[in-house]
């Protein structure tokens, strides 16, 4: 059993407060994403649950039990790191019985070997396993380093962006990898990311970090669709959520002059921050919305378009066969029923206060 | 105005040749991006052109006239870094008007051509400040105003945005194209970004190993791929490449993926591809088919990931030997579920299995 749970964790370096207050609670083998900017907490967070940093103030527990008073190495958590930092002398096999060679664990050869083959396996380098590793490549690499937390057989992991040195490419197929040796190990995965197409591709739960604290936790459905507040709404998504200031009023979006269904309450003239995200506006002849083309990315499989109404910029994504010019004036409107209201000052999402 | 030609350009650095035989035209006013890998040549390219490199061999001309020999000074380019290289201790006006000291103006003139300038990249506000005040966007405006000031025969980007966050690189983009429409001027692009090249680019050529794998309009170069490296290299996700077997003759034939998981087109869409050859399909993402009832041309199977990313979801789903990789609508099927995958003929895309070039219908 290995399920984490922070409670009122704070830290400070200095003057700066990197995590303050954090509740945290990831559930025994599920895979858990935290979400947030450069200087959010993401890494403070990890290191504090490995032991590698002491909170100020709070409690860390891993399967129930606190380990506030435990070294690293008595916490059984395996940490992936962006840097590979293998050993460049050893192989591949070299580098996976590393870390079973260590005095404290005594395991015996048959042992050591039989562990390595089953990592080497499930990640696929069994031909590589007597190579330098240096004559590796950056995913190899990787692999072998998620190999060599692995052949411990911890029963939680912690990721610190492993993805984000590699090309775009293989990026791609090692999501899909992390994810099924997630669900063939059933540990603990928290994996924490500044990219949000890692979230919520690969999170059975996304958290969101904002400045040292966790906004919300939620499903990728959750997060996307049903975000707390405006800073949630568009930490996913690309191009991220359009918001709009206008008015709600009589069930209508009325913004500077044109006015647009909602199925929001009826309201009656309250400041609204309107978001909507980019796929569900609808250019239509007719339509109620005005704006002019100010700029179309071919992105092959669809067109993002930045278009002007009035002072706001919004971006649209439509099929990759729209014909559309810059300069033109188009006519849009939107789905009703995929549109969000905010308070436009503190940015909470109206439907869920 | 500048109309830019590289003829058989080669560049050795030592025994490493990083251009082997280049050959491009870049017409006047013209957008080009240089899309590629890092190694791959693309920056090599621009500096040549720039007279910041020479070349072993080849000529470079611009209108015209021979430039290969030129110092850099003399060929009234401009030139645009992803690090600022702005001067810390001038205020953005001065940093602007910098490049206008050496040339014959008064001083109304150079005010004009600054204030002109700043206007059209709206960073007129900025005019008085240091750089160490300003963001990093603010930053690239300023070092691009500096590059545009003199009006340059042509502007040369190297990853000029590469290094400003994901939002303020969007916006960026937008700016860069506009200001480029506005200008008209000739403009050439380094990138190693998909993306930046996809929605920048009038013409984008494609480079590897310090050749031009492509060059073409971004929809070509999405739609009719000339080989695999461009078919995988543009598009996310990544196109979907597989070797299948081409059984069955012009009437009807199927596409076999191994293990008995063949798909049925009409012959057609294959009968221009040779027997007796090794066959890469590629198919992209969207033109993988998945439903939830069996039919013509589709085959069972179960879906084995599911990337939920929002506004579109990537399904894979297995067909023989291969995993496909499908975009569909959110919510539409769930990991480890049983659905028919079938391909759009029309979208597929053969590949020669050993040069790796794409096999054209010559129609």
């Amino acid at each position: 059993m290995a399920r984490i749970e922070l409670k009122g964790i704070s830290k400070s370096f200095g003057a700066q407060r990197a995590l303050r207050d954090l509740d945290l609670v990831v559930e025994d083998g599920e895979f858990f994403v935290l979400l947030g900017r450069t200087g959010a907490g993401k890494t403070t967070t990890l290191r504090v649950i490995a032991g590698l940093e002491k909170p100020d103030t709070g409690s860390v527990a891993i399967g129930n039990r606190d380990v506030g008073g435990w070294t690293a190495a008595e916490r059984d958590v395996a940490l992936v790191l962006q840097q590979y930092s293998l050993y460049p002398r050893l192989t591949v096999r070299g580098n996976l019985e590393f870390p079973l060679r260590s005095r404290v664990r005594n395991f015996s050869e048959e042992e050591i070997a039989a562990r390595v083959q089953k990592a080497a396996q499930t990640l696929q380098i069994t031909h590589l396993l007597d190579r330098k590793v240096e004559r590796l490549s950056g995913g190899e690499m990787q692999r072998v380093s998620i190999g060599r937390a692995i052949v411990r057989q911890p029963s939680v992991f912690l990721m610190d962006e492993p993805l984000s040195a590699l090309d775009a490419k293989l990026r791609e197929s090692l999501r899909v990898e992390l994810k099924k040796l997630h669900s063939d190990l059933g540990a603990t995965f928290l994996f924490v990311t500044h990219d949000q197409v890692e979230a919520m591709s690969m999170g059975d739960k996304i958290g969101v970090l904002q400045q040292g604290r966790l906004v919300q936790v939620g499903t990728p459905a959750d997060i996307y669709e049903r975000p707390l507040n405006t800073f949630v709404a568009r930490s996913v998504g690309s191009p991220p959520m359009n918001l709009i200031d206008g008015q709600l009023s009589g069930g209508m979006a009325e913004i500077g002059a044109c006015r647009l269904p909602v199925r929001a309450a009826a309201g009656a003239g309250q400041a609204v921050t309107f978001g909507v995200r980019p796929e569900n506006v609808v250019l239509e002849s007719g339509a109620p919305g005005e704006a002019r083309i100010f700029d179309i990315e071919d992105q092959g499989v669809i067109k993002v378009l930045s278009m002007d109404m009035g002072e706001t910029r919004l971006h649209v994504t439509v099929p990759a066969g729209t014909h559309v010019a810059r300069d033109e004036v188009v006519r849009f409107g939107w789905k009703p029923e995929r549109v969000l209201t905010f308070d436009p000052q503190t940015g909470v999402n109206l439907a869920l206060a | 105005m500048a109309r830019i030609e590289l003829r058989s350009i080669q560049k050795f650095f030592g025994a490493v040749q990083v251009l082997k035989d280049v050959n491009l035209t870049i017409e006047d006013g013209e957008f080009v991006v240089m899309l590629g890998q890092s190694g791959c040549g693309k920056t090599t390219t621009l500096r040549a052109i720039a007279g910041l490199e020479t070349v072993s061999s080849g000529t470079i001309s611009i209108d015209g006239r021979e430039v290969q020999d030129l110092r850099a000074a003399d060929r009234d380019i401009a030139f645009v870094f992803q690090s600022f290289s702005l001067y810390p201790h001038m205020t953005v006006y001065e940093n602007i008007a910098f490049p206008l000291r050496a040339v014959g103006m008064s001083q109304d003139q150079r005010e004009a051509a600054v204030r002109e300038v700043a206007k059209v990249l709206g960073i007129e506000r900025l005019l008085n400040r240091k750089p160490s005040a300003l963001s990093g966007g603010d930053m690239q405006r300023v070092a691009i105003g500096r590059a545009l000031v003199r009006r340059p025969k042509a502007l040369l980007m190297d990853e000029p945005i590469g290094a400003l966050d994901a939002k303020l690189r969007e916006q960026m983009r937008a700016e860069i194209k506009r200001l480029h429409i506005a200008r008209n001027s000739t403009s050439v692009y380094v990138t190693h970004d998909q993306i930046e090249a996809m929605s920048l680019a009038d013409r984008i050529v494609v480079m590897h190993g310090g050749l031009l794998q492509q060059v073409g309009a971004p929809e070509e170069v999405y739609n009719r791929p000339a080989n695999l490296f461009v078919a995988q290299f543009v598009g996310s996700p990544v196109m979907n490449v597989s070797g299948v077997a081409i059984e069955g003759g012009a009437g009807a034939a199927v596409l076999s993926f191994g293990q008995g998981a063949g798909i049925p087109v009409a012959g057609g869409h294959v009968g221009h591809i040779p027997g007796g050859k090794a066959v890469k399909l590629g198919i992209r993402p969207e033109a993988v088919l998945l439903r939830h009832e069996p039919g013509e041309g589709f085959v069972e199977t179960t879906t084995t990931n599911v990337e939920p990313l929002g506004s579109h979801e990537i399904v894979d789903v297995r067909l023989g030997e291969t995993t496909l990789r499908a975009r569909v609508e959110p919510g539409f099927v769930a990991d480890g579920q049983r659905v028919w995958v079938g391909l759009d003929p029309q979208r597929a895309h053969f590949f020669d299995g050993e040069t790796g070039l794409a096999l054209r219908r010559t129609a």
